[in-house]
């Protein structure tokens, strides 16, 4: 039998703050984006805020409806990023088999440990404390879905146990939608057939639950009886990334096709910087555009090569954007990114005729180069100069962190 | 509540990377020799906030911590 944890770092961005001022733990918490680059809303909260109904997500003015004296703090991701590879290094001292799910959370493999799971556990509680002055909640158990699941159990500081004998008391109570890939809508379907708890999930029909739900039915029916064998991947931060994306929302509303053709091409040109710095290229570019009353779409192509030159994704994105959107309303937000991702100097199709590309990847390299030595704002494109408003949207520095998907 | 005091120090950093500080300046100019290096780990500053590498370190017959948050040095100072 395996042992696994899954570890949660508590209120993350939010406890951060607090280890920096420990006043603000008096007082209920929001971290929040920027409201003048209309960012602004709660990206975590103390447990103060969350006792007053503070939810993530929502915006400033609607917290403070429910929490009149919050307290707003900008966000720090440097520092939460540090904090995040600080814990990382705690956990390296138990195995090698870590699995980061966001910044925050995270899978460990302990299997054949000389202490047991429990004790590990406690350990990793006691140093976060001591080491970094965060607390964490630690699942152990034998899946990953359960170690999951005990973390969010007792919140905060707290190791809960989930074994064999005793997850049919532990787990099955709970309801269905706190068990991991079942969301809103796969709550609402099994709700509408009874399915309540995570219990009735596991003594269901699996049949009926693949005729209703496909294959995820059946997956998620293994997951309530504790048939969880996925492994924990032990990758490193930036490995196994399926797409590389950067999205904005700007500081002003987008209303013309040069508005929207600036911000693509400088989201365009952090994009490509990631793919390049991670050696890779794609053939998938996505465009997502979101108007001023929150409206989204989202459409993508596949392009005949796989790329990693702005230029090109950029044109793409453009090309996309031509297509597809109709000007109803002026545009809120804008993003762009680049799946279906290959190592570049893998095998690769070579063109017959001379190749234009090399030239430009050369150039773009030398570009970035530049940058590094020199400051971002040390060379830029012409283009880019029309609008000194937008242009200094940097979404390179500014990029929010999003979990990574942890299943193939 | 104590807070975060930034000071001036004076350290040895070895082949190894291993540092070791050697002399505090306080605030107000004062100077202090560490006498001794008692242990070094990683900690949260429980009483001024923040968190770095910390430096448990005997001055002038007493006990302290000096702590080193990404180059900057502070102690914990009454208020």
């Amino acid at each position: 039998m395996r042992t696994i944890l899954h570890s949660d770092l508590n209120n993350f961005y939010a406890s951060v703050e607090c280890v920096y001022n420990p006043e603000l733990r008096k007082v209920p918490l929001a971290v929040c984006g920027d409201p003048e680059a209309r960012h602004g809303i709660v990206l975590a909260k103390n447990d103060l805020a969350k006792r007053m109904g503070v939810k993530t997500g929502e915006a400033i003015w609607q917290a403070r409806q429910k929490c009149p004296n919050l307290q707003v703090a900008p966000p720090n991701f440097k520092r939460y990023m540090r904090f995040s590879k600080m814990m990382r290094q705690i956990y390296a001292d138990y195995t090698g088999h870590i699995e980061p799910f966001g910044l925050d959370e995270a899978w460990l493999d302990v299997t054949g440990h000389a202490k047991s799971g429990e004790e590990i556990a406690n350990e990793l509680r006691r140093r976060a404390k001591e080491e970094l002055g965060l607390t964490v909640s630690v699942g152990v158990s034998f899946n990953k879905i359960f170690a999951k699941l005990g973390s969010d159990m007792k919140k905060p500081d707290a190791t809960t146990l989930i074994t064999p004998e005793n997850f049919r008391q532990k787990v099955w109570p709970l309801p269905v939608e706190e068990l991991l890939f079942v969301g809103p809508a796969t709550k609402r379907k099994l709700n509408s057939r009874n399915i309540s708890t995570i219990g009735d999930l596991a003594n269901c029909d699996p049949s009926a639950l693949r005729s209703a739900l496909g294959r995820n039915g059946e997956m998620i029916w293994n997951f309530a009886r504790g048939n969880d064998c996925s492994p924990v991947m032990a990758v490193d931060e930036e490995a196994l990334v399926k797409s590389v994306g950067n999205s904005t929302t700007t500081p002003r509303d987008l209303v013309n096709e040069r508005d929207v053709h600036l911000v693509l091409l400088l989201l365009s040109e952090s994009v490509a910087e990631r793919l390049r710095v991670q050696n890779l290229r794609g053939s998938v570019i996505t465009l997502y555009v979101r108007d001023c009353e929150l409206h989204s779409l989202s459409c993508q192509r596949k392009i005949s090569a796989p790329t990693a030159l702005s230029r090109d994704i950029a044109a793409h994105a453009q090309a996309l954007f031509r297509e597809r959107y109709r000007w109803e309303r002026p545009i809120r937000s804008l993003g762009v990114s680049v799946s279906a991702l290959e190592m570049q100097g893998g095998n690769q199709q070579l063109c017959m005729f001379p190749d234009a590309n090399r030239q430009r990847y050369e150039l773009e390299d030398a570009v970035r180069d530049i940058r590094r030595r020199f400051g971002h704002g040390s060379i830029g494109r012409a283009s880019l100069l029309a609008d000194a408003g937008l242009n200094a949207i940097n979404p390179r520095d500014d990029h929010v962190i999003h979990p990574v998907g942890w299943r193939g | 509540m104590a807070r975060r005091a930034y000071v001036k120090v004076i350290a040895r950093h070895d082949e190894q990377g291993k540092v070791r500080p050697l002399e505090v300046e306080w605030e107000d100019g004062r100077r202090f020799e560490v006498d001794k290096l008692l242990d070094v780990r990683r900690a949260a500053a429980l009483k001024a906030g923040g968190q770095g590498m910390r430096y448990t370190v005997r001055i002038l017959g007493k006990e302290t911590y000096l702590f080193e948050d990404e180059g900057r040095w502070f102690v914990e100072a009454k208020e």
